[in-house]
């Protein structure tokens, strides 16, 4: 084959680059993940944790244009019978409040890197004990209802 | 529109575009086009339950000098509005500015004494047929059956055509990132308000009206810090019976721009 | 074919090292811009869009230019464009990549731009916009490579091309019709807002997309055995002049309405744009001598234009066709969409001036452009010597 020599030390290093992650990773065990649960007041997720797993992101878009742009409710009831505020800052967060442990954990494992916190913005350390309560929570509803 | 017009623009819609075009012009003419100013033109003849407006008292805010600013103030804090000093990049959902600005009447040969140089309120108009709503490429502002003029931050793609469409200049661009610091290194945002979002890098925004206010059952920011004085009137104005359309019956109002047919919904008392 | 565009003269390489240099050099720009925002440009509350829209503004009216050689050839079997009017096709090609390109750069969450097809909405004139220019831009890759490639083969182009060309005649409308009703659709911006908006595009386009054609089609004559034929040229001298001369009616036409109306909003912008508008006491004119300049250019231009014709001067035809390109560009690639801004909505001027960033990407984009337009022209130009068409 003319050029031969040239050709395969090429494509050497074509393949080479292409599998860079396979061997530059290679013998690295990764951990999978281990999630925390959340503190105990409210016993249960708005959702079975598998659909949370898989379908968290699903439901967030959901929850943003039922209540961005049809006006939807603000709150939610678990099967369970809890209620919940349709909201990742305000919902999500006031039970998962340790972002790095609840969302970062996982989204880094899987190499996903979703622009929430660009706008929204996470319990600090502090306000994980101090604020959004249940007394909050309840204070909306007597608005509503009323 | 009357029913010639319409008929006559289904038929130019058939006959220079053609059966495909057509029907094109026709999911323009309905569904989609619902939440467009399109329908306003006189397509749909249902009329919306709830129109949100609101009236300002512009003389209440000449007795009390200060209350517009604490009404800005209560606005910002609430949603997180950055405070760009350089007034090209600058942010607002409320603010003032001098009576013969909000009016734009240059042609007027003399104003009442007490308007001239007035600081009056400004904000989106939530137009009853907004423009900037039908050049959104991705509805990212959309009307809302309330009649809000509301925003979807996610999907906005800062192409900035609704900043051209707007004839209030209520539209905000992040020309650079909200949650960054001025020269002196303090943050642009002074004290985050943990229960509401802030926005990003290269999105517009403008006022919701306290979409997220009104959905708890409370008034917007703005219309609470006015409330004791009776400076703002807010609520509803398809509803004869609503306090707003009271005020609106008494009292002589004007708008923002009326010419232009995007049928503002923030009044004002002069 | 494909091969052509890698065997070139070292002037050639030189050329494409040059323009790989002002891309590097815009992309680090852009870079800039990604990461800090589009707070690096000139572009402010008041000025909303500035160089990047109008370029593209401009630029469309180039793609659409093309038209005007297709259709006399394909339309009208005029056998004169025969050799020039694949140039015109990837022209539009080049052009309304740049077109895209600016629309990006203009973006401010570049990332989110499929938006635009996740969430289609037919009420907005950007949407349709967006499909008439990629519309366009497959049209003539389809049209302009299959015609060549059957030009390299030998043989006649297939049959099932013909529609595709057919179809691109209006489409080079469409384009620039659906960018002018981009402004004039809005009722505050009342510079833009007016019906000759389209026509006068579409004149300005005719005008200088044929002359930036001409200008490019005079340096491959200079350098390479590539030749127009004098038949072309003097038609698309017509054509060129013509066009000009509908252009500056048109806009006769728009300084009639304001100024014997005298109806304010109507004056103002083109007081900022042509004699400079008074504000509180301070007079705004920062693109009064661009303005100017254009109308004066363009005037000399027609008139050089017809002498270089009728002395059958290249040198002058050349430079007759830069001055009008150049007036037209000022015209619409500066005042037409920042003078639409002025007076902003509370009657107050902000003027407009680009950042070095800005202007680098801008630089780059039109790099990029001339890129594709060297590569696409080699390859056209050395099948064209090649086959003795």
């Amino acid at each position: 084959m003319y050029g031969s020599g040239r050709i395969i030390s090429a494509l050497l290093v074509f393949v080479g680059l292409v599998t860079f992650p396979i061997w530059y990773n290679a013998g690295k065990a990764q951990q999978p993940p281990v999630l925390q649960m959340p503190a105990a007041e409210h016993p249960e997720c708005v959702r079975d944790v598998l659909y949370m797993r898989t379908s968290h992101m699903v439901l967030l878009n959901e929850w943003r244009d039922d209540i961005l742009r049809k006006s939807g409710p603000r709150f939610g009831v678990t099967t369970g019978g809890v209620r919940y505020e349709r909201s990742l800052q305000k919902g999500c967060m006031s039970c998962h409040r340790d972002k790095q442990n609840f969302c970062a954990q996982c989204h880094v494992y899987t190499a996903v890197d979703p622009n929430c916190w660009d706008c929204h913005l996470e319990p600090t350390s502090e306000e994980a004990l101090l604020s959004w309560t249940n007394e909050e929570v309840i204070l909306n509803e007597e608005v509503i209802l009323k | 529109m009357n029913k010639d017009r319409r008929d006559f623009l289904k038929l130019a819609g058939v006959t220079v575009a053609g059966i495909g075009a057509s029907s094109a012009f026709h999911a323009l003419l309905s569904g989609e086009a619902a939440a467009s100013g399109l329908r306003r033109a006189g397509v749909v003849k249902t009329k919306a339950e709830t129109r949100l407006g609101m009236v300002i008292d512009i003389n209440k805010f000449i007795e009390h000098r200060g209350l517009a600013q604490r009404c800005i103030d209560a606005c910002h804090s609430i949603h997180n509005v950055p405070d760009f000093a350089n007034p090209d990049h600058q942010v607002k959902w409320l603010w003032t500015d001098k009576f013969e600005h909000v009016f734009v009447k240059d042609t007027h040969y003399r104003q009442a004494e007490k308007l001239q140089g007035t600081p009056v309120l400004a904000l989106c108009n939530h137009c009853d047929n907004p423009p900037c709503v039908r050049v959104c490429p991705t509805r990212a502002t959309f009307k809302k059956a309330d009649g809000v003029v509301a925003m979807d931050y996610h999907r906005c793609i800062g192409c900035r055509f609704c900043m051209a469409a707007c004839p209030y200049g209520a539209r905000n661009f992040n020309w650079l990132d909200p949650r960054g610091k001025n020269e002196r290194g303090n943050p642009l945002i002074r004290k985050l308000n943990r229960r509401y979002p802030t926005r990003t890098i290269g999105v517009v925004e403008k006022c919701n009206f306290c979409a997220h206010r009104l959905a708890v059952g409370e008034l917007p920011a703005c219309v609470e810090e006015a409330a004791a004085y009776e400076a703002i009137f807010f609520g509803n104005l398809n509803d004869p019976q609503s306090a707003i359309s009271q005020v609106l019956r008494e009292k002589f109002t004007i708008t923002r721009r009326g010419s232009l047919g995007t049928r503002p919904s923030i009044f004002y008392i002069v | 074919m494909i091969e052509k565009a890698f065997q070139g003269s070292k002037g050639y390489w030189i050329w494409i090292a040059c323009l790989l240099a002002v891309i590097a050099v815009g992309g680090w720009c852009y870079a800039q811009q990604f990461t800090h925002g589009l707070g690096v440009t000139g572009m402010s509350r008041d000025v909303s869009w500035g160089l990047y829209i109008s370029q593209f503004t401009f630029l469309v009216g180039v793609a659409a230019g093309g038209l005007m050689l297709v259709l006399p050839y394909y339309l009208h079997n005029y056998k004169a464009f025969g050799r020039i009017t694949i140039l015109g096709e990837f022209m539009a090609i080049a052009a309304v990549v740049m077109c895209l390109m600016f629309i990006i750069a203009d973006l401010g969450q570049p990332m989110r731009a499929f938006n635009v097809i996740l969430h289609p909405s037919p009420q907005s004139i950007m949407f349709w916009d967006m499909i008439v220019l990629n519309g366009y831009l497959a049209l003539n890759l389809l049209c302009g490579w299959a015609i060549l490639h059957s030009e390299y083969k030998g043989v006649k182009y297939a049959n099932w091309v013909k529609p595709f060309i057919y179809l691109s005649i209006p489409w080079a409308v469409s384009i620039h019709t659906v960018t002018a009703f981009l402004y004039a659709g809005l009722p505050g911006r009342d510079y833009w807002l007016t019906a000759i908006m389209a026509p006068r595009f579409l004149a300005s386009a005719f005008a200088a997309g044929p002359a930036l054609l001409l200008i490019i089609a005079l340096v491959l004559e200079r350098n390479t055995l590539f030749r127009v034929g004098q038949m072309a040229k003097d038609k698309l001298v017509t054509i060129i002049t013509y066009a000009a001369i509908i252009n500056f009616f048109f806009l006769a036409c728009e300084f009639f309405v304001a100024y014997y109306s005298q109806y304010p909003s109507k004056m103002y912008t083109k007081d900022y744009l042509f004699f400079g508008l008074e504000r509180d006491g301070l007079i705004f004119n920062n693109l009064v001598p661009y303005m100017q300049a254009s109308v004066v250019i363009g005037v000399i231009g027609i008139a050089l234009i017809l002498m270089a014709r009728s002395r059958k001067s290249d040198l002058l035809l050349g430079v007759s066709c830069a001055m009008i390109f150049l007036s037209l560009w000022i015209d619409k690639g500066l005042g037409m969409v920042l003078g639409g801004f002025v007076p902003n909505p509370f009657g107050q001027v902000t003027q407009y001036y680009p950042t070095i960033i800005e202007l680098g990407i801008t630089a780059a984009v039109w790099a990029t452009g001339g890129l594709i337009l060297t590569i696409l022209y080699k390859v056209a130009i050395s099948v064209k010597l090649e086959k003795g068409l």
